[in-house]
């Protein structure tokens, strides 16, 4: 599919990264769920977050797009102030957040429709993407079903379909695999590969380390609301594979011997 | 085994306590206030037992035969019902059949309903003191006129399963539930009068009942009293014969339900059908219009407040009947601008979460206010004008249609826009998407009542003008009255929409982050 940055979706500054992050910070209550993380994604780069569970991916996220206002710090797309310039912002992301809902009362049609046009693109740009996205990522059947029958999976989906409808020059994808069946995963990696290498910028959240490996060029381990290491791909396994790498900074791992009577044989 | 489940069901009620200090007061209050009423019902039954065996009959048998109706109807309607023990629950887990439907007659006996129906049925006992072997026999009837009412509600519960797992059934059935409730007053009134009128109905009514399931226990002791032992003895084996075939059915159903897990059958749909889409301008305003609109017509949550709309003038004409006096009737008008105005003040919070996308899209405060707005006016400007104009149509009285004009549109305007400015500030706990319009979620308590009440308030205070107007109008009988009343709704009313929804615009685009978190924490 020709998914590529597009002319209004354009960087504003083309020489700056497609996303810095510095110093961000969010407290809930007594927790810190994010304490003072420093992230640069260079334009072009596809860009692996990865953490345990909990570990603040989501919420770094989720301020770094506009949906949730940081306590400290600053976020800058493509040089533009995510907090101080939102809306000029937010045309340069295309966002797919985890654990929300949908509007799923509407048809996976109507919701990526939706999208288009809450973004002012006008009515035949956003039929012909519609009918392109749903294509690509193999809805075009259920189309016209609504969302809130849709199968875990194929919610995902459509709510990537709808990230990706104007074409943005940054995509920040919050654990886009999960519940994906592996055809459209890879589906979906071939898509996002042609966006990075027609000069497009991605971030994806996941846990799953060998996808991040394979997929990604670049890479930060977060935890406990902080960056453990950040770089390359390459620069943050060294000689290990990356699995090995998280597991080393994050610790945690369970090694002794236990559940004996699980043991069939 | 059964052990085990009664002990769950115990532990998920104690949890359920533990999770806030607030509903746990709630509970208790509750609790307090049943028990009163319980204790209130059984003195009554005790002083009720000198008055004469035929009509102690008539009541014990019709009562008792509304609570076990209550208790097959209820799950059937209700997706809010206490399902803890789901049988939908247990198909993973080799639970012998016999121990799992002892287990969950029982545990659906603990829990409140069950343990207030016992106490109700056992307090039945008191009404038949001065008859003691129709009391000792009341006892045995009263307990298994419970188990019967437990059964026939699993049995109920189990049956529609697959379709309570089915969307479609849970939207209609949670909308069909609101129109006996908003027509209470009316339905009783007219059981009342019923039974006013013909002496002999509640006679024929108990005969009738005593014969089916729902009424065949709590007639024995009435047999019993009478010296029928015959008929006494023939109506407890078909009592227990009923509640065997009940147990047998559901042990049927149950066990079918347990090999065939719910799921939730769809057709696939191609595109092509993009409904209001196509028909609103490819706007941001419009878009938002569209999908609002979209959600007025699918979500059950909006389709309520569609559904009361109608219900309002019965209800009203119900009212005017009672107390001869048809003007409040004209007001009809007003009242339904007034209602379907002020349901979209809390339109982010039915969003809930998927409000993300309004955020993450950049549209701005002014096309969100605006668009919904557009949807609610869709909906409500020719429902108003119907229920302005009809009314004083049918009672011959035109004349009043400037007043009574300007009043619902005033009211309409104003509220509308004063709705866009409140929702854009306040977010309070709402049933959630997909939720029955009926379910009360938890946390609701004050801050919803602060803003309703304070809302009304402040919308009163803004309609003012058109009020005094149409009083004036009333008092004098001038008719300049009246048409000033009907300009300055418009005038003021349009102003007022506009003035709310850049103001509420204005507050959308600077705190939408913290609306976003705000319905999050309900999710």
């Amino acid at each position: 599919m020709p998914l590529s940055p597009g002319p209004a979706g354009g960087p504003a500054f083309p020489e700056s990264p497609a996303l810095v992050i510095r110093g961000l910070a969010k407290r809930f209550g007594e927790k810190i769920a994010v304490n003072g993380v420093d992230l640069d994604v260079p334009t072009g780069s596809f860009y692996g977050l990865v953490g345990p569970n909990g570990a603040g991916k989501t919420t770094t996220l989720s301020m770094a797009t506009g949906l949730l206002r940081p306590d400290h710090g600053q976020v800058w797309v493509h040089g533009v102030d995510v907090w101080a310039r939102p809306l000029e912002a937010k045309k340069l992301m295309g966002i797919l957040p985890d654990g929300v809902r949908l509007f799923d009362r509407l048809t996976g049609e109507q919701l990526v429709t939706y999208a288009g046009l809450l973004r002012g693109m006008d009515r035949d740009t956003v039929a012909e993407r519609v009918a392109d996205l749903l294509r690509a990522l193999d809805l075009t059947d259920d189309a016209g079903t609504l969302v809130v029958d849709y199968s875990a999976g194929m919610t995902k989906k459509i709510a990537l379909a709808s990230a990706l409808i104007h074409a943005p020059s940054l995509l920040v994808l919050d654990e886009p695999f999960e519940s994906v069946d592996p055809v459209s995963a890879a589906n979906i990696r071939d898509i996002l590969n042609s966006y990075v290498s027609s000069g497009g910028s991605v971030i994806v959240s996941s846990h799953v380390m060998d996808l991040v490996q394979r997929m990604c060029d670049h890479a930060a381990v977060i935890a406990a609301g902080t960056v453990l290491a950040a770089g390359t791909v390459d620069e943050v396994r060294g000689d290990s594979s990356l699995e090995d790498r998280f597991v080393e900074l994050v610790g945690g791992r369970n090694t002794a011997e236990g559940l004996t009577w699980l043991r069939t044989s | 085994m059964v052990a085990h489940l009664l002990r769950l069901k115990l532990t998920l009620l104690r949890n359920s306590l533990k999770r806030s200090t607030w509903a746990l007061i709630g509970v208790i209050l509750g609790g307090l206030y049943g028990l009163g009423m319980l204790g209130l019902l059984i003195l009554a039954l005790f002083a009720f037992g000198t008055a004469e065996a035929e009509i102690i009959r008539n009541v014990v048998v019709i009562a008792g035969s509304a609570v076990v109706l209550g208790w097959i109807v209820v799950p059937m309607v209700s997706s809010g019902i206490d399902m803890t023990l789901d049988p939908a629950r247990f198909v993973t887990f080799a639970v012998p059949m016999p121990q799992l439907i002892a287990g969950l007659a029982l545990g659906a006996v603990i829990g409140i309903p069950g343990i207030i129906t016992l106490l109700a049925a056992l307090g039945q006992v008191g009404i038949w003191r001065l008859y003691p072997a129709a009391a000792v026999v009341a006892v045995v009837c009263a307990i298994l006129a419970t188990l019967l009412c437990v059964v026939a509600s699993r049995l109920a519960a189990t049956a529609v399963m697959s379709l309570t797992s089915s969307r479609t059934f849970k939207d209609v059935s949670s909308m069909v539930v609101l129109v006996p409730i908003i027509l209470l007053g009316p339905i009783i009134a007219g059981i009342a009068a019923g039974f006013e009128q013909s002496v002999g109905f509640a006679g024929e009514l108990a005969a009738i009942l005593g014969w089916t399931p729902l009424g065949v226990f709590w007639a024995v002791p009435a047999d019993v009293a009478d010296g029928a032992y015959l008929t006494a003895a023939l109506r407890f084996a078909f009592g227990v014969a009923t509640l065997a075939l009940l147990a047998w059915l559901w042990q049927l159903s149950l066990a079918r339900a347990l090999v065939t897990p719910a799921h939730n059958a769809v057709t696939r749909k191609a595109a092509g059908n993009l409904g209001f889409f196509s028909r609103f301008p490819a706007t941001p305003t419009g878009a938002v219009a569209a999908r609002a609109l979209t959600y007025w017509a699918r979500d059950p949550r909006y389709l309520g407040s569609i559904v009361i709309v109608p219900l309002v003038p019965l209800l009203m004409l119900f009212f005017a009947y009672q107390s001869g006096d048809f003007t409040m009737l004209n007001f009809v008008g007003p009242i339904i601008a007034f209602l379907l105005a002020w349901s979209i003040s809390a339109d982010i919070s039915y969003d809930n979460t998927a409000f993300w996308l309004h955020l993450s899209t950049g549209v701005s405060g002014w096309a969100d206010r605006a668009g919904r707005a557009l949807a609610v006016a869709v909906i409500a400007a020719p429902a108003v004008l119907v229920f302005t104009v009809g009314p004083l149509w049918i009672s011959g009285s035109l004349e009043q249609l400037p007043v009574m004009l300007g009043l619902s549109v005033g009211v309409l305007l104003t509220g509308i826009g004063f709705s866009s400015v409140v929702s854009a500030r306040y977010t309070y706990n709402v049933p959630l998407p997909g939720e029955s319009p009926l379910k009360t979620p938890p946390g609701t308590g004050f801050s919803m009542f602060a803003v309703q009440i304070i809302g009304w308030l402040v919308l009163t205070a803004l309609v003012l003008p058109e009020l005094g107007l149409a009083i004036a109008y009333f008092v004098t009988g001038n008719s300049v009255f009246g048409w000033l009343t009907l300009v300055v709704g418009g005038v003021l009313g349009a102003a007022l929409l506009m003035g709310g929804v850049k103001l509420g615009g204005q507050w959308y685009d600077r705190r939408a982050p913290e609306l976003l978190q705000a319905v999050a924490v309900n999710k």
